[in-house]
């Protein structure tokens, strides 16, 4: 990686450099005071750098260098499933008829994208087990408001008003209870029992008139499957309560299980997750939304429909809960999604859960002699290790681990989630790794923990070869500094 | 075979082996028999990459893009240099996951950083997040933030101006929860703001306006930030970035927070998506801002070091207590922006508001001077104005469409309060006075 300080594209700046052309102005400019009243322009101009276009280039160039992608290498990252992102996806994602495509031109000149975005629903409701559902979701957490709102649409026109309660698991990614608070519900979390999974007692506690549903995760954030979910669900629907789907683990058992078959209501899925669009260093992601028939009136417009031979937005659902975004969503990753699809087909999808799965409980077996296992069983895509005894015996935590790691050029887990595991590690290696990748991180925790016995000041001091070394994060949060300001150019 | 995936059936043994299992379904044996699925699902067979190419070709040639576009209602086809794509396609940006592992990720925080800035810089406000999801999911977050900043309140101010989109996302993020949201009506095409100060009273939060606003036209703000604020509630800002190179900006206007899209900062339409939502605010707010947010610090030696912070508010920590749910964002499409902003720089992106503004009144002049077209009301405008044609728009466009015209949005589609004759009509710098001349024939034909 490249130099320490690495100057911002402010510091740069030299009055009179441009760094693109623009072709010039074609028609007569008129006098600005004779179109607009001089009162509705900006009096201080914007502090935008000026440079060139090389110094656009190689001061991005340069901050690429000082960035970690899947690209580079192993990303284990749990729950959060870092797996390769074909090439072709980019390529294709580019056509310009795709890009060029405007969100309100006539449907007739916008057939290609409606198609793919009709079959890409009937796809995904496949996969799920679902009747049908939208794309217009930004990303995963948009896609829990838009199942938050779902039940409250249904309840409302059941006139069960009085349904206010969700049920959350203590181990739910957090933000399963912010978007249900969000959308106005109480969060009520439940407990996991000894084996790591949602405690059927501590379920049944809550099983009354006031309960809208739950939200769950399966496989769960400990990389578990939920073994009572037919249990759950049943009981659920008993007292006249719905079931959310996270989707953010759907890599264990795509192909293999479906979450409408289990009996879930709400479904959503991360298209940047399962299915490999790149995650863009925190978006755009894409969040569909699955529903299962009793929810289908409810869904937000616009619907993407055939009719006859042509692809259609649809708006009139009269029970529908709205518009969610401004246009469609995020549609240059559908497209990107469509084309793993196409690639991968049902033999392929099948063999992502197996060998996603296989390769997490590979990498299991071969550290839980290095670092504890809180929950030592079959594990579906990832699992959650904890460095617990390493801190009580060597002082040496979980972020420790976490940060020696860079220095071996692997970006280390998910640490200290899920919160009922102390110190915890959170490993999701995906399908697209092989063995030999698996071996090599397999030895480098081994050393590390080596380490923490041996040398924990390796660990404390750790990372070392990275661009910068561990930066003070009570100093950022005490001091906010989010923005750069002219005055402090030196 | 799968070109993803790398495991030899050798090494599927030996990691079955190591792994203390049978065969790959005993992996699956915690899972109820009865929920394996026990058919292939009905997905066609898997393609190669060449194939894949072929589809996805066949898909694309269904779109129509070659006709010279007059679209814009939230959504414009601007020119992008050629370094935004270039940067783009470096895969340790477009690869990477959230920058949570800060040491190695100084690159995308960076530029978060720098996103920021701009975006401060254009909005003329002090404190920005890393992006929301699109201006109108924006406006919303925009709302629960003066929710949460104003005591007692359970009411937001919203002008009929708005872009119809973000009344509809308001609406359905605020449907079945305890706010009002209550529109305020225009007056001749921009906000009637007596009738908006008359509304404001205790349990105001907020008061949101777009400018130019969903009719293209310039809001004249004067005094209303000293009115909101009088009445204890803040002035949320919807506002057309690239507008900013020019107009006065909502932090000049005296607003509190101010939201918007930065498509046309960089980013192709895309159907719609991926664009960027922004917001910034006044830094009292920050502490309430919603979503991600860069920051700079120190590292352990004393180097400038960026990282994400101010997780406190945020979901991971906070869980139902965030000020906001949001997780993913539109991190790639900002650094499109970053790059878009750095390249035109600070004389750019006034000579292309300045090119918007011209072109836009040079085809306004034409069609008003030469076609039986009229102004919707008489207004100023930035880069796209509303016309009232002798018949309705619907049948006009399609005569358009085969003269090689995407004429414009037809109104009446997105507000049915909107007369069918009446066809909003935006001009960026990429159309050429030629493409404009020709428009104006093409109109007189089929108006003819």
């Amino acid at each position: 990686m490249s130099e320490k300080n690495n100057p911002l594209i402010f510091e740069l700046s030299k009055p009179g450099r441009r760094g693109y052309r623009l072709p010039d102005l074609d028609v007569p400019a008129g006098e600005l005071s004779s179109l607009l009243d001089p009162g509705l322009l900006r009096e201080r101009e914007p502090k935008l750098p000026e440079v060139s276009e090389i110094d656009v280039i190689r001061h991005y160039t340069a901050l690429s260098r000082r960035n970690y992608g899947v690209d580079l290498g192993f990303y284990p990252l749990g729950s959060c499933t870092m797996k390769y992102n074909p090439k072709i996806n980019e390529q294709v994602a580019a056509f310009e008829a795709f890009q060029q495509l405007h969100p309100l031109q006539p449907e007739s000149c916008a057939q290609g994208t409606l198609a793919l975005m009709h079959e890409l629903l009937r796809q995904l409701s496949e996969v799920t087990g679902m009747s049908w559902g939208t794309l217009q979701p930004f990303a995963g957490a948009h896609g829990e408001f838009t199942g938050m709102k779902l039940f409250k649409a249904c309840f409302q026109k059941r006139g069960e008003s009085g349904r206010t309660k969700v049920l959350v698991p203590d181990s739910a990614h957090g933000t399963n209870p912010a978007s249900a608070h969000l959308a106005g519900f109480e969060v009520v979390e439940v407990h996991s029992d000894s084996r790591g999974l949602v405690s059927l007692e501590s379920l049944k506690e809550h099983l009354d008139e006031t309960l809208a549903g739950i939200m769950m995760t399966n496989p769960n954030t400990l990389g578990l499957f939920e073994e009572d979910i037919l249990e759950i669900s049943r009981a659920i629907h008993d007292v006249g309560g719905l079931l959310y789907y996270d989707g953010a683990n759907l890599n264990a058992i795509v192909g293999k299980v479906r979450p409408g078959d289990m009996g879930f209501d709400v479904v959503h899925l991360n298209l940047h997750k399962t299915f490999s669009t790149p995650h863009g260093g925190g978006g755009p992601g894409c969040g569909p939304v699955l529903v299962s028939e009793t929810l289908l009136p409810f869904l937000p417009v616009p619907d993407v429909v055939k009719r006859g031979d042509g692809y259609h937005l649809e708006n009139n659902r009269p029970d529908s809960i709205g518009r969610l975004s401004g246009f469609y969503g995020n549609v240059a990753v559908m497209v990107r999604a469509y084309a793993y699809l196409l690639a991968m087909g049902r033999d392929g999808l099948a063999r992502v859960g197996e060998l996603a799965v296989l390769n997490a409980n590979y990498l299991k077996e071969r550290l839980k002699d290095s670092y504890e296992l809180p929950y030592d069983r079959l594990c579906k895509h990832e699992f959650v290790l904890s460095a617990r005894g390493l801190k009580e015996k060597l002082g040496v935590t979980a972020l420790d681990v976490a940060k020696r790691l860079l220095d071996f050029g692997i970006h280390p887990p998910t640490v200290y989630f899920p919160l009922i595991v102390q110190e915890a590690l959170m490993i999701e290696p995906t399908e697209t790794e092989s063995l030999e990748v698996l071996d090599r991180f397999v030895q480098v925790m081994k050393t590390i923990a080596r380490e923490a016995a041996e040398s924990p000041e390796t660990l404390k001091q750790a990372p070392t070869s990275t661009p910068v070394r561990r930066i003070d994060e009570v100093l950022a949060a005490r001091k906010p500094i989010v923005r750069w300001h002219p005055e402090e150019q030196s | 075979m799968i070109a993803y995936l790398p495991h030899t059936e050798e090494d599927i043994k030996t990691m079955l082996v190591a792994a203390g299992i049978n065969d790959i379904e005993q992996l699956f044996a915690d899972i109820p028999r009865e929920l394996v699925l026990s058919k292939p699902l009905e997905i066609p067979e898997g393609l190669s990459e060449f194939e894949v190419y072929r589809r996805m070709q066949a898909l694309a040639a269904g779109n129509r893009v070659e006709p010279v576009s007059f679209l814009g209602c939230g959504s414009y086809q601007h020119i992008i240099p050629s370094a935004v794509a270039h940067v783009l396609s470096r895969s340790e940006f477009s690869t990477s996951y959230t920058p949570y592992q800060a040491e190695m990720s100084q690159g995308i925080l960076q530029g978060i950083f720098e996103f920021q800035t701009m975006i401060c810089e254009l909005t003329g406000m002090e404190v920005a997040n890393a992006s929301l999801y699109d201006g109108h999911t924006a406006a919303s977050e925009a709302a629960v933030l003066a929710l949460n900043s104003v005591r007692h309140s359970d009411t937001i101010l919203y002008s009929s101006t708005l872009h119809p989109f973000t009344r509809q996302v308001l609406k359905t993020h605020f449907s079945n929860l305890p706010v009002h949201l209550e529109e305020v009506p225009a007056d001749n095409g921009t906000t009637d703001l007596e009738q908006l100060v008359e509304r404001l009273r205790p349990g105001v939060a907020g008061v949101v306006l777009q400018s130019p606003n969903n009719l293209g036209y310039i809001e004249d703000l004067s005094g209303l930030a000293d009115r909101v604020h009088e009445n204890g509630s803040l002035l949320i800002v919807s506002a057309n970035p690239l507008s900013l190179g020019l107009l006065k900006s909502p932090g000049e206007w005296g607003a509190d927070i101010a939201v918007g899209d930065t498509q046309p900062l960089g980013l192709p339409s895309y159907f719609g998506g991926p664009s960027v939502g922004y917001i910034t605010a006044t830094e009292k707010l920050l502490r309430k801002m919603p979503g991600r947010i860069a920051g700079q610090s120190l590292d352990r030696e004393g180097t400038r070091a960026f990282l994400l912070t101010l997780q406190a508010r945020e979901q991971h920590i906070k869980r139902e207590r965030a000020t906001s749910n949001i997780c993913s964002n539109q991190a790639l499409a900002a650094l499109a922006t970053t790059v878009y902003l750095a390249s035109l720089g600070r004389r750019g992106i006034r000579e292309v508001a300045e090119q918007n503004l011209h072109k836009a009144h040079y085809l306004h002049g034409r069609l008003l001077k030469e076609t039986p077209v009229l102004a919707l009301h008489n207004r100023q405008f930035f880069n796209e104005f509303p016309v009232v044609l002798p018949k309705k728009v619907a049948e006009v466009l399609s005569g358009m469409e085969e003269s090689g015209f995407f004429a414009g949005v037809e109104l009446h589609c997105l507000d049915p309060l909107m007369p069918e004759e009446a066809l909003l009509i935006a001009v960026t710098e990429r159309r050429t006075r030629e493409e404009m001349d020709r428009y104006v024939e093409a109109m007189k034909e089929a108006l003819s």
